[in-house]
C-alpha cells in the first residue's frame, strides 16, 4: 500500500507493435514503476524502443497494449481530449529540438500552458512564468521573440514552460541531445534541482552517459525490453 | 476562457503573416464587393424596367377583341365530318365596350382600385406635308389620365391643362413630335382609318421614356376622337385600370373577366418579356455571385491549408502541452472567421463605393429608355446577404483545414 502511494507512474505489461511495413514488436512486456521525486533516465541503443516507450508514457501515443497509470489514475483507454487536459495539468515536456512557438515571446511561450489550464488569472500566470524563467536564468530575455534565442537558451525556456503548471512528472526526449557541454550541464543542474527541491519526478530518454549517471535511477533497454533497472548505474 | 487563448494565438498567427492574411482577406473582399455590385445593378435594372413598364401601362386593361379566335361553327357541331372552311373572317362589329362609362363608374367604386380611365383609341395618320406618319390617338379625359399616369410630370413642354381648355388640342409623344417636326403651338392634320380628318393644335409634348409609347401616341379630348371616327359620345374602346397594389391586378383582372364578356389583360401578361428578363437576370446574378464566393472560399481554403502545414510543428507542441483537438480547431477557425469578417466589412465598403460610382456613371440609352445613369438599387438586404454569404463561405473553407490540424498526431511530428 505504501509503495503504491509513492509510485507516481506505473506501467504494466506494455506491448507495442509497428505494423508498417511488416508486423514488428517494438516493446516487449514493459513493467516498471517510478517513485515521486525520482530522476529516472532511460538509456539504450538507437532503435531499442526507448523513445517509443517515452511517448507512450507521455500519453500522446495511445496505440499500445497494457496499462499505464499516472498519479494513481488509469490513463489507458481515455479519449484524446481527456488526455490532453491531463497532460496540461500533470505532465511537462522538454524535447530534443527545443520546440518553442517562434511567433511568440519567451514569456508567452511559458505562459501558454498555464493560461490553458486556467487555474490562475492571467496576471498570476505571468508572475509564475517569471518565477520559472528566473529558475532557468532566462528572466532577462522574457520579452524577446523566442526565435531570437540560441539553442541552449531555447531549451532552458522549454524547461520553464514544462514547469509552469507544477506538473507531477517532467519528461525529456534527449533534452541535451542538441546542446554543447556547458549548456548540457546547465540543463542537468536544473533537472537535478527540480527533482530534489520540488519533489517532481523526471523521466528522460538520453544518449548522454554523464547525464544518466547523475540521476537516481537508470533503465537500460535493448530490443524493446528492459534489461536492467537499477539505482546503481552501471554503464 | 479557452477561447480567449485560442483567440490570442490566432491573432498572433495572423499578425506575423500579414501578407498572407491580407491576400486571403482580399479574396473575400473581392467576392463580396462583386456580389453586392452585381446584385445591386441587376436589381436596379429589374426595378427600372418594371417601373417604367408599370408607369406607362395600365395594371388592367379591358377591351373588345374583334379578331375571332373561336373554331368554325361547323367544326364544333360536326367535329368528325369532312369540313372545308377556309379563311374564316370575323363578322363586322364595333370595337366598342357597351356601357363602357357605366362599367368604368362601377369599377371605380371597388376599394382596391386607384383609378379608371375610359379611352377611345384609334389608328390614325399624321400628315406632315404629303407624308402620312402612322400613330395612335387616345381620346381621354385628361384629368383621369393624370390620376393614372401622372402625365403632368412627364410633360417635356406645354401642360395638360391646355388640352382641357382647347377642344382641338393634342399632346404628342416626344419621338412622334420630333418625327413630325412639331412644336407646341403648331398645327397638324390627322386622318382616321374611316376617312375622317381633323386639324389639331399641339398643346404639349410628353415622354414616358418608352420608345413604343413616345413614338406613336397622342392624347386628344374624348369628344374629338369620337367626332373623328363618327361615333356617339358613349363610344368607348378601352378601360385602363390602376390598382392601389400592382399585385392585386392579377386576381382582380380574373374577376373582371368573369364579370364582363370582354378581353381583360393584366400588366404581368402584357409585360411577360420584362418579367422573363427579370427571371433570367435573377438566375444569372445568383450563378455569378455564387461562383465568386466559391472562388473566394477556395482561396481561403488553400491559404488555411498552407497555414496548417506551416504550423504543423506548433500544433504538435500545443497538443503536447495540453491543448485539445477542439482548441486547435478553435485557433484556426478563429483565424478564418477574422479573415472572413474583415474581408466582408471591406467588401461591403468597396461594394457600396463601386455601386455608388456605377449609379453616377452617365449612361446614354438613346431614345429607347429615359435614363441618364446606370440604374442601381441600394438595399440593405444585399449587404447583409453579402456579409452572411462571406462568413458562411469562410466558415466552411476554414473548417476542413482546422479539422485536419486537429487530427495531427503530435508523436509523428515531434519524433521526426
Amino acid at each position: 500500500m505504501n509503495s503504491k502511494e509513492t509510485a507516481v507512474l506505473k506501467a504494466t505489461n506494455i506491448n507495442k507493435y509497428f505494423t508498417d511495413p511488416v508486423k514488428f514488436q517494438v516493446l516487449k512486456d514493459i513493467n516498471f514503476e517510478v517513485k515521486k521525486g525520482e530522476f529516472l533516465s532511460i538509456i539504450g541503443k538507437s532503435g531499442c524502443g526507448k523513445s517509443t516507450l517515452l511517448y507512450i508514457l507521455s500519453t500522446m501515443d495511445t496505440s499500445y497494449d497494457g496499462t499505464l497509470e499516472v498519479n494513481g489514475q488509469r490513463l489507458t483507454g481515455r479519449s484524446q481530449d481527456e488526455l490532453a487536459a491531463f497532460r496540461n495539468e500533470h505532465l511537462g515536456f522538454v524535447f530534443q529540438f527545443h520546440f518553442l512557438l517562434p511567433e511568440f515571446t519567451v514569456l508567452q511561450n511559458v505562459m501558454l500552458p498555464g493560461l490553458k489550464l486556467g487555474k490562475y488569472p492571467a496576471r498570476e500566470v505571468e508572475e509564475r512564468a517569471y518565477a520559472k524563467l528566473r529558475l532557468v536564468d532566462m528572466h532577462e530575455h522574457a520579452l524577446k521573440p523566442s526565435s531570437k534565442l540560441s539553442g541552449g537558451q531555447q531549451q532552458r525556456v522549454a524547461i520553464a514552460r514544462a514547469l509552469i503548471n507544477e506538473p507531477t512528472i517532467i519528461m525529456g526526449d534527449e533534452p541535451t541531445g542538441n546542446l554543447d557541454k556547458t549548456n548540457s550541464e546547465l540543463v542537468f543542474d536544473i533537472f537535478r534541482e527540480i527533482s530534489r527541491t520540488n519533489g517532481q519526478t523526471i523521466i528522460t530518454v538520453t544518449h548522454d552517459p554523464d547525464f544518466a549517471m547523475g540521476g537516481d535511477c537508470i533503465i537500460e533497454m535493448s530490443d524493446g525490453a528492459i534489461i536492467s533497472h537499477g539505482y546503481e548505474a552501471k554503464i | 476562457m479557452n477561447l480567449k487563448i485560442a483567440y490570442n494565438i490566432a491573432q498572433t498567427h495572423l499578425l506575423t503573416k500579414k501578407k498572407q492574411t491580407l491576400v486571403a482577406m482580399l479574396g473575400v473582399t473581392f467576392g463580396i464587393a462583386m456580389f453586392i455590385v452585381m446584385i445591386s445593378f441587376m436589381q436596379g435594372v429589374n426595378q427600372f424596367l418594371e417601373d417604367s413598364a408599370l408607369d406607362a401601362s395600365p395594371h388592367v386593361r379591358i377591351y373588345k377583341q374583334i379578331t375571332s379566335d373561336r373554331p368554325s361553327l361547323i367544326e364544333m357541331v360536326n367535329p368528325d365530318g369532312f369540313n372545308v372552311v377556309h379563311h374564316q373572317k370575323p363578322k363586322q362589329e364595333l370595337a366598342r365596350i357597351k356601357n363602357g362609362l357605366v362599367i368604368a363608374r362601377h369599377i371605380e367604386l371597388q376599394p382596391e382600385v386607384r383609378g379608371v380611365s375610359p379611352q377611345v383609341s384609334t389608328q390614325v395618320f399624321f400628315n406632315v406635308g404629303s407624308v402620312p406618319v402612322p400613330g395612335t390617338l387616345a381620346g381621354v379625359d385628361i384629368m383621369r389620365e393624370e390620376k393614372l399616369y401622372r402625365l403632368s410630370q412627364r410633360m417635356k413642354s406645354g401642360s395638360i391643362e391646355d388640352l382641357q381648355s382647347n377642344s382641338n388640342g393634342v399632346i404628342l409623344g416626344r419621338l412622334l413630335a420630333r418625327k413630325l417636326n412639331l412644336k407646341v403651338g403648331d398645327k397638324v392634320n390627322v386622318t382616321s382609318s374611316t376617312g375622317g380628318t381633323a386639324l389639331l393644335r399641339v398643346v404639349g409634348i410628353f415622354s414616358f421614356g418608352i420608345q413604343t409609347v413616345d413614338d406613336a401616341r397622342g392624347y386628344v379630348n374624348q369628344p374629338k376622337v369620337q367626332e373623328l371616327i363618327q361615333k356617339d359620345a358613349n363610344y368607348i374602346t378601352d378601360l385602363h385600370i390602376k390598382m392601389k397594389d400592382p399585385m392585386q391586378a392579377i386576381p382582380f383582372g380574373q374577376q373582371l373577366a368573369r364579370q364582363y364578356d370582354y378581353k381583360v389583360e393584366d400588366w404581368a401578361t402584357a409585360n411577360q418579356a420584362i418579367l422573363a428578363g427579370e427571371k433570367i437576370r435573377g438566375v444569372m446574378t445568383f450563378v455569378v455571385s455564387f461562383t465568386l464566393l466559391v472562388v473566394a472560399g477556395f482561396g481561403i481554403y488553400n491559404i488555411m491549408n498552407m497555414n496548417v502545414m506551416n504550423k504543423i510543428k506548433d500544433i504538435a507542441i500545443l497538443k503536447a502541452t495540453g491543448f485539445s483537438g477542439k482548441d486547435v480547431i478553435a485557433i484556426f477557425m478563429i483565424q478564418s472567421v477574422i479573415i472572413g469578417l474583415l474581408g466582408a466589412v471591406l467588401g461591403v465598403f468597396i461594394g457600396f463605393s463601386l455601386s455608388y460610382m456605377l449609379s453616377i456613371t452617365p449612361f446614354n440609352a438613346g431614345d429607347f429608355l429615359a435614363i441618364d445613369t446606370f440604374p442601381v438599387k441600394f438595399d440593405l438586404k444585399y449587404y447583409v446577404l453579402g456579409v452572411l454569404f462571406g462568413i458562411i463561405t469562410t466558415l466552411l473553407a476554414g473548417y476542413f483545414p482546422s479539422k485536419r490540424a486537429a487530427k495531427i498526431d503530435p508523436v509523428e511530428i515531434l519524433r521526426s
